[in-house]
């Protein structure tokens, strides 16, 4: 399920593109219609009247040092600076896509001999060797056409080639091979046109250049000779001139100017379309922390019991263009001190925004906090000032997050990254910050932990660097840990070691763990209750072991046993149809009910309540606690 | 060479050179080391272990996507190692292979029509309205609906998407299909949609599957025999009552007990400590010996060969006819 | 890098030695008797076979010994050094001015997404790298020059030779800025870019996790990411500055190795092109590397 972006940043981006293009139009129409259009001889000379300035009577712009009419040069130049950039562009974009993509594709030693051949070309500043080739063949527009297009070929070829090696590695490729595909048929059919958005791209951020440079040459006198003239000879014809007859040379280069700004907003709307990152609305970064709307802060009421960790109401949606995804409906649940529990569910439930969301790190845009209140120890978070979360963040309450390798910061050490924190909220600095970080990988049991302090992320394997991220955040001694996913990217042997180091601090610290996973047995090893999650609401809740022997929501018993387990490969597995609903448009009753087998018309009826069965134990499901089930 | 072995592995090794090209000794990489294997028709194999251990490696070296450093692969009878690429594209019309990520394997730029006709065009020489009948065939089998067949892969659900992956794969017919962590990038009520699908088309259209995946318990319900793997080589082998009521290497009995068991407020017990070594620095003995509970000063020295056992039981240990489960620690909790 | 050295040379040479047109003749002019063109080619070594000319070419070069320029009559390794200092002045303030401007406006406009500051940039950034620096040139001494009489009008020093470094200073703002302008845009539109890609990712949200400010967020932790992909263009810019100083040069008269060039390949004087040509890719050659070493310092996933 993906959305588009939203409406309004795209539209605003694609009003400049449209007027950009639209200039870009209108200059290429006057140059067509030259032929056409009542315009005086572009090379007839006068002397008589040279130098004249614009506005004079029959020269709208003027005339140049021979007397030609400026306006009519104007127009028959821009045509040829027009061709001469694009058939510059284009050659360029051909050969060099075609470099990129070979050597992305063939064998490796193919690769080295083209991208080496690339890098020597392009040791040589584009001038040079665009100056060099006009040299050999004699100035001249074509052969200022061809220095410039040569030159432009490693930009493409190193372009195309990057792009090209990413999507090689992709199994797709393989998938062709593996259906018949020859080589060939895989090149200009599988990749060239994945590229093609980044050959496009390229195309549009080079062609404004290509005309800039071709001017260049002309400006030097050798790109194109008299009689024939484009926009940048224009220029280098008038440069003595500057100071008795400034016209003659700036009036060219302002329409150069022109027509490369336009060139370049249509390439930069060019862009924002062909862009995947931009089309799914992951434009913006988000904001330090997540945006609340007035009616939430409104509605708070500071709960709870001293020390306590909870959540009442909260729902989070993200807005994408005109769809709202209501991520987390109306989730209720505390944490008291000596605690751990476990929140359960798959991709799409909610649980992980509910988590982030308590620390309001979900970002904004798209996210936003509808309603809710999250309290710790009696202070009310949702609607609070950054500077309050800030300080709790990392501190009181602490995050354990699921990829360890994208969880840290790649360019600073593993105990710069202890250390920050310990600076941040205890003030802790040099030696004594040190001695602090290396207790702290002592306790997490990652060895030689003095040496570790200057290790960096890479040079460290997925469970270390998974201990590490614990570290970090028992670095002030927190009351809570929230920790979503932090075994699912692990093998099965490392995940069980910080398992046990979790159960391990839970004890030794009284810490609170908040813990989320899809994963059943890892959540009943670590937790005393849990939550199960469905499709943005809590569906059911009890102590692991009810949830285990007992599970009252037909979506929780189904879960568990569609989850094949060693020793039970005799028994049938019993799948659960269907797919959890779409969360920007949910249906008017329960969320199950499509995929239930128990379900009837009142299910599908209206919404389904939070039932509370008995102390700590609730399910939202009007046939839970039905014997015959 | 048995004679109702369909798929035999002769001594496969594979070296990944990293550095540079020009500067010749870079760091090598063993992702495979000498391992043996046979695969019977009709019984699924299935190959298990953790990350680096190479199954993935080898599971692209049987299929030919990747040429071994070392060793052979025949299939019924016929070493498809070096093979011509023309023979090798006979052969995908029986061997097939499905990828873990269903997303990254299908071309974005294709229609689901497009993905399952390439195979029956270029494998097969179909004609159009033989076509036509067998892409409706294939999306039955798959439980997807015919319109989806002029639909983007984008637009899909993960498991829907592995849906597509598995009627491409057996577009051509083919009599076995090797299956790279299938499910492992699905949801969990997802996954067990797929198993089923999975077991289905076994039963009727009588593919063998070489499954491989990190995932014993998977791997357990869906293959008659399984292999499993450490740091490039196999350990032990056998069907799946030796394997799981009686394992006969360490780290097979370790890997057992790491996979949390639910429903008990159990003790976290670790079975084993610190991580596997990197694959380009192997220890010399044994490549388990660094973190077993059973090593002895032997296992450092010498590497144990893959030693038989009865009923057709392997295991690369020198204690293997004596095996002692794992001691339990208790942790805090 | 010794590789690209080499390469570099032989390519050097091999553009000269196709340049069509017979250099005996050009240099001898009306003085071009069969004798004497006989002679001056076995002098120039024209007569040799390719390969042997390159070598003994690139022998000499080895020791410092470009040849000698025929239409300036002095060493060509004298010529090109003189002309040298002046570009490497120009080049070197321009990527100074142009990496200060564009990474601080490229990190205000990333943090005020949206806001007028980005916006202003927007603008900015577009008309910076539309805009052909040669006439930029001939419009800022219009203006500033003639007009207000805030700068001279060209060259690197009065002719009244005061000839201090302020003087120079002062010749230089204009042609530094001019040719800054456009890699200003370049860098200022890829640091906005990086940042926003950088502020992204989940470090940045590990960061504000831990309940750090959020100017060590940005600066530490967003700044130092984005740098990793900036550095390399850099260099590149680095490169562009070099040969857009041929522009500005002609422009402002400025006596640099570009308008040398320019010249040299006019008059078809061989050895100052190949002179000329060499060292100024060994300089880029140099830049590279010093890109290398700072990616290598900012990142440590990059091995030396």
């Amino acid at each position: 399920m993906r959305y588009r972006s939203s409406g309004l940043a795209r539209f605003a981006r694609n009003r400049t593109a449209a007027v950009g293009l639209g200039m870009v139009i209108l200059i290429v129409l006057i140059s067509l219609a030259a032929p056409i259009l009542p315009l005086a001889n572009p090379n007839a000379t006068d002397l008589a009247i040279r130098l004249k300035p614009p506005g004079t009577a029959g020269h709208l712009l003027g005339t140049d040092q021979l007397g030609r009419d400026i306006l009519s040069r104007l127009i028959w130049g821009t045509r040829v600076s027009l061709a001469v950039g694009l058939v510059a562009t284009f050659a360029a974009a051909v050969v060099g896509s075609l470099i990129g993509i070979i050597a992305a594709y063939y064998s490796r030693w193919l690769d080295n001999l083209l991208m080496r051949g690339i890098d020597m070309l392009m040791a040589f500043p584009y001038i040079l060797l665009a100056l060099a080739i006009v040299a050999i063949l004699g100035p001249g527009l074509l052969n200022a056409l061809l220095a410039i297009s040569v030159v432009n070929i490693p930009f493409f070829a190193r372009n195309v080639r990057g792009a090209a090696v990413g999507l090689v590695r992709l199994e797709y490729v393989d998938t062709a091979r593996l259906s018949g595909l020859s080589n060939a048929r895989i090149l200009f059919g599988e990749l060239l046109p994945n590229v093609l958005p980044v050959i496009m791209i390229t195309i549009s951020t080079t062609v404004g250049w290509m005309i800039l440079e071709t001017a260049g040459l002309s400006f030097l006198g050798l790109g194109a000779q008299p009689p024939q003239a484009d926009l940048g000879s224009m220029l280098g014809d008038g440069r003595d001139l500057i100071l008795i007859a400034p016209h003659v040379a700036t009036i060219p280069g302002l329409v150069i100017l022109v027509l490369v700004i336009g060139i370049n907003l249509t390439g930069d709307g060019l862009r924002d379309v062909l862009d995947p990152q931009l089309k799914s609305g992951a434009l913006a970064s988000p904001a330090p922390m997540t945006a609340v709307d007035h009616t939430a802060a409104a509605a708070n009421r500071a709960a709870g019991t001293a020390g306590a960790l909870a959540v009442s109401g909260l729902s989070t949606s993200f807005v994408l263009g005109p769809a709202t995804v209501r991520a987390v409906q109306n989730v209720s649940f505390s944490v008291a001190p000596g605690e751990s529990l476990g929140v359960m569910g798959e991709s799409g439930s909610g649980k992980s925004v509910t988590a982030l969301s308590v620390l309001q790190l979900v970002p904004t845009p798209p996210g936003r906090i509808t309603a809710g209140s999250v309290a710790y120890d009696g202070q009310e978070l949702v609607g609070a000032p950054l500077s309050t979360l800030q300080n709790l963040r990392g501190n009181r309450i602490a995050f354990v997050f699921q990829n360890p390798m994208t969880a840290l910061n790649p360019l600073l050490s593993v105990g710069e990254q202890i250390v920050e924190s310990l600076r941040r909220h205890q003030g802790l600095r040099g030696r004594a910050a040190r001695q602090k970080a290396i207790e702290l990988l002592d306790a997490v049991h990652i060895p030689d932990a003095e040496a570790r302090l200057t290790t960096y992320p890479h040079e460290l394997s997925g469970g270390m660097r998974q201990r590490a991220g614990t570290a970090i955040a028992l670095s002030n001694d927190p009351d809570v840990i929230i920790a979503d996913e932090p075994t699912t990217a692990l093998d099965v042997t490392i995940q069980a070691q910080i398992l046990r180091l979790f159960n391990e601090l839970r004890v030794k610290r009284g810490l609170r763990l908040v813990f989320i996973s899809h994963d059943f047995g890892v959540l009943s090893e670590v937790c005393d209750r849990i939550v199960v999650m469905y499709a943005g609401q809590i569906v059911e809740t009890g102590s692991v072991k009810e949830i285990y022997e007992s599970p009252l929501h037909p979506y929780t018993r189904r879960l568990m046993a569609c989850v094949p387990m060693i020793g039970r490969a005799e028994e049938p597995l019993t799948a659960i149809p269907g797919l959890p609903p779409d969360l920007a448009q949910l249906p008017s009753g329960c969320y199950f009910a499509d995929r239930c087998d128990l379900a009837i018309e009142r299910c599908r009826a209206a919404p389904i309540e939070l039932r509370t069965m008995s102390q700590g134990r609730s399910a939202r499901c009007v046939r839970a606690g039905e014997t015959a089930v | 060479m048995s004679d109702s072995a369909v798929l035999e592995v002769r001594k496969v090794s594979k070296d990944f050179r990293r550095g540079s090209l020009l500067f010749g000794a870079g760091n090598v990489v063993h992702a495979v080391t000498d391992l043996s294997l046979q695969l019977r028709r009709g019984d699924s194999l299935g190959i298990v272990g953790e990350s680096g251990c190479g199954k993935s490696t080898l599971a692209r070296i049987l299929v030919g996507l990747i040429p071994p450093t070392g060793g052979q692969v025949f299939f019924e009878g016929e070493d498809v190692t070096i093979v011509s690429r023309r023979r090798r594209k006979e052969l995908y019309r029986k061997i097939q292979f499905v990828f873990q990520d269903p997303l990254s394997s299908l071309n974005p730029r294709k229609t689901v029509r497009q993905l399952l006709e390439a195979p029956l065009v270029h494998l097969l020489g179909m004609e159009r309205e033989r076509r036509k009948e067998r892409l409706l065939e294939l999306m039955e089998t798959v439980n997807l609906r015919p319109e989806s067949l002029d639909r983007y892969p984008h637009e899909f659900s993960g498991g829907q998407n592995q849906r597509i992956g598995i009627a491409r794969a057996l577009a051509a017919e083919p009599s076995l299909i090797v299956l790279d962590e299938p499910v492992s990038a699905l949801d969990v009520s997802i996954q067990a949609q797929i198993l089923k699908l999975l077991e289905n088309l076994s039963r009727s259209l009588g593919v063998t599957y070489l499954f491989i995946s990190h995932d014993l318990a998977v791997v357990e319900r869906m293959c008659e025999q399984i292999a499993v793997m450490y740091l490039g080589n196999l350990v032990e082998f056998g069907t799946r009552a030796q394997i799981f009521a009686s394992p006969r290497h360490p780290y097979t009995s370790v890997l057992m007990r790491s996979v949390p068991a639910p429903g008990t407020r159990a003790v976290t017990r670790v079975a084993v400590h610190g991580e596997p070594p990197s694959p380009s620095n192997l220890p010399p003995g044994c490549p388990f010996e660094p973190r077993c509970y059973r090593a002895e000063a032997k296992c450092a020295e010498v590497k144990p060969d893959l030693l038989p056992y009865p009923e057709g039981h392997r295991a690369a240990c020198f204690f293997g006819d004596d095996p002692q489960p794992p001691p339990m620690e208790e942790a805090a909790g | 890098m010794i590789p690209v050295v080499i390469g570099i040379s032989i390519i050097v040479f091999l553009i000269m030695a196709l340049l069509p047109g017979d250099p005996a003749q050009a240099i001898l002019g009306s003085y071009a008797t069969p004798d004497n063109l006989a002679r001056l080619r076995s002098e120039l070594g024209l007569d040799k076979p390719l390969v042997q000319r390159y070598l003994i070419w690139f022998g000499n070069v080895l020791h410092g010994d470009f040849g000698r320029s025929f239409s300036l009559n002095r060493p060509v390794i004298n010529e090109v050094m003189d002309r040298l200092g002046p570009t490497m002045l120009l080049a070197g303030s321009s990527l100074m001015l142009a990496s200060l401007f564009g990474l601080v406006t490229g990190t205000v406009a990333a943090i005020r997404q949206y806001g007028w500051q980005d916006r202003l940039f927007t603008v900015l950034v577009l008309v910076g790298i539309s805009t052909p620096s040669f006439w930029l040139g001939l419009i800022l001494v219009l203006f500033f020059s003639v007009q207000l009489g805030w700068f001279p009008v060209s060259g690197m020093q009065s002719i009244t030779g005061s000839g201090g470094f302020l003087d120079v200073l002062h010749h230089l703002v204009l042609p530094a800025f001019t040719l800054a302008i456009v890699a200003t845009g370049v860098i200022a539109r890829l640091t906005r870019s990086s940042m926003l890609e950088v502020l992204r990712r989940e470090y940045i949200r590990s960061a504000r996790a831990k309940g750090l400010s959020e100017r060590r967020v940005v600066y530490v932790h967003a700044f130092k990411n984005a740098l990793v992909s900036i550095i390399p263009v850099l260099g590149i810019q680095a490169g562009f500055v070099i040969g857009g100083a041929v522009y500005i040069e002609t422009v402002f008269q400025w006596p640099g190795i570009g308008r040398m060039l320019v010249t040299a390949i006019l008059t078809r004087d061989i050895l100052l092109v190949q002179g000329g040509v060499f060292v100024i890719a060994i300089i880029y050659v140099l830049i590279n590397l010093v890109t290398d070493v700072l990616q290598h310092m900012v990142d440590p996933r990059i091995s030396a």
